[in-house]
């Protein structure tokens, strides 16, 4: 399939979306959505409100189903596999949350814990190692016996992030990381978003709609409009705004098409 | 849907509605399905499900001890002024055992158990779901079936029959200490009264219903809360509704269950287990 955005770093893909289209209750969010995710990228999807970035992360770990287009993951074909068949494929993605998404239910430690007790017959020290490691790699450590409710905002972010890296992924996808943080944690996510990426050469999707975060972490940009990405290329070439898209994104003068009905739940239920 | 603007025929709008609720009916269905699925390939989540058997079963004692006991406690009262009409008050007994055993010991433990933790699951699930922790374990690679729905079905499933036992109990002693106390029917009497008209198929047919009614409770429960969406007022609008569908279902259960019932000869059937293992 011919692309109109060749990949100019190189990788292979990791994460290819092929003209995919998503409606809810028969409102288009995607109109044809095409990507690839090339491998130790930090591949940017930037956009609006309610333009589906979110939606279009969804997709590349099975949380939504495309109503029509292709994902694949490397090269299989996993658009419409089922959710035992995700089960194998998501054991190598970590997945950051807008609102973290922990259970309140659980400490953090058992928060951080969780994946690895589900996927592995660790011992119960080697399990609290790795929940030690990655909360400390997240420059949280020591809190292991707090519960979500006690945690301030970037700390949740941070145990979400300190839960998604447990299984070692190879691909991070971040949903609006940023949302909802002062200046400083934002910062600070940023710098881990870009750490992860160096130290472990994890290949990462972001979704945001904040600048400044995707000056300091992306190698490619996406943007997202109208359900379609209407440009995609090196962060370094986009970074300076004078593409015509990027500006009227910037300026705040890209017709902005209605917010969805899905992504005003989305982000509804993230104040909750 | 390609209806002019217009506003839609009351027919149209009936159509749409009748598939909407077939279109939620399968939804149901699937969720069932996958329960016995994961059930079959996974077995009993164990730990988890004793933790809700804790929440679901031994918590809800009080509330239905409470109301086994009042219940019995007018029921007799109103059982002894009724049949002192006819000058047959000393049987108080033989129909307030019946009562509680076939009807209303399941029944109302069944009630109570929707109302509080039909409310509880669904809201619990719901918030789950609008926050995105339901997403959140199926982006782990774990299933929120095995983890979220199994446990509360097997535990409400196990502990409604339970709770109805501890019910049928403290309502007839309820029943007891106002036969006494009121009436002045001594309780040895009473109890006498009580076990020549309770035969054990009434027993076991009162009882038998529960498991479908608890099974049902924190089916609907689970079902209505997984789907929530529109942040809280979504999980509002869902506890409600899983509270008004449990408690109809188990009402219109409960109805189709004992004419069933009633059509099985559960006395013969146990009398002839009973020689069988003698």
């Amino acid at each position: 399939m011919d692309r109109e955005c060749p990949l100019v770093s190189g990788g292979t893909p990791v994460v290819t979306l092929e003209g995919v289209r998503k409606a809810f209750r028969d409102v288009p969010v995607l109109r044809g959505v095409d990507l690839t995710v090339a491998k130790g990228d930090t591949f940017t999807i930037l956009g609006g409100s309610g333009s589906g970035k979110s939606v279009c992360l969804k997709h590349m770990i099975g949380l939504l189903e495309a109503d029509a287009g292709r994902v694949l993951i490397e090269d299989r074909d996993v658009t419409h596999l089922s959710e035992r068949g995700w089960v194998a494929e998501r054991k190598r993605f970590g997945m950051v949350f807008q609102g973290a998404a922990l259970f309140d239910s659980l400490s953090v430690f058992e928060n951080v814990a969780y994946p690895i007790r589900e996927h592995r017959n660790d011992p119960e020290e080697r399990v609290r190692e790795r929940v030690r490691t990655c909360l400390a790699s997240v420059g949280l450590a020591g809190i292991e016996e707090l519960v979500p409710a006690e945690l301030s905002g970037g700390m949740r972010k941070r145990v979400g992030v300190a839960r998604a890296i447990a299984l070692e992924p190879a691909v991070m996808l971040y949903d609006e990381p940023t949302t909802g943080l002062d200046p400083a944690n934002a910062r600070r996510i940023g710098r881990l978003i870009r750490q992860l990426q160096q130290e472990l050469g994890v290949t990462s999707v972001v979704v945001t709609h904040d600048m400044e975060l995707c000056h300091a972490v992306s190698d490619r940009i996406a943007l997202l409009r109208g359900g379609r990405i209407v440009v995609e290329d090196a962060a370094a070439k986009l970074a300076d705004g004078r593409h015509p898209e990027m500006r009227a994104f910037l300026e705040g003068t890209h017709e902005a098409l209605p917010p969805s009905i899905e992504e005003q739940a989305e982000e509804d239920s993230s104040h909750v | 849907m390609s209806q002019p603007a217009a506003l839609p025929s009351p027919i149209t709008r009936l159509g749409d509605r009748v598939l909407t609720n077939v279109g939620v009916l399968g939804e149901f269905g699937l969720l069932v399905a996958a329960s016995f699925r994961t059930l079959r390939r996974r077995g009993i989540p164990l730990r988890e499900t004793l933790l809700q058997f804790e929440l679901i079963a031994v918590r809800s004692t009080p509330i239905v001890a409470i109301t086994a006991l009042f219940t019995g406690m007018v029921l007799a009262l109103q059982t002894a002024f009724a049949l002192s009409r006819f000058g047959a008050k000393p049987y108080v007994g033989s129909i307030l055992g019946l009562a509680i055993v076939r009807e209303l010991g399941p029944v109302l433990a069944a009630l109570m158990v929707a109302g509080r933790v039909g409310a509880g699951i669904t809201s619990e699930l719901g918030s789950m779901k609008v926050t995105e922790q339901v997403d959140a374990i199926r982006a782990m690679g774990a299933d929120p079936v095995e983890k979220l729905v199994l446990p509360r079905v097997i535990a409400a499933t196990v502990g409604l029959p339970l709770l109805t036992l501890f019910a049928i109990v403290l309502g007839i002693y309820g029943g007891l200490v106002v036969a006494d106390l009121q009436y002045r029917i001594s309780p040895d009497f009473f109890l006498q009264t009580v076990t020549t008209a309770v035969t054990i198929g009434d027993f076991f047919s009162g009882v038998i219903k529960t498991f479908v009614f608890g099974w049902t409770i924190a089916m609907v429960a689970c079902f209505v809360g997984l789907r929530a969406d529109g942040g809280t007022a979504g999980v509002g609008r869902a506890t409600t509704q899983s509270v008004v569908v449990a408690s109809i279902a188990v009402l219109v259960s409960d109805f189709f269950l004992t004419k069933l019932l009633m059509l099985v000869p559960t006395d013969r059937i146990l009398s002839w287990i009973g020689s069988a293992l003698s």
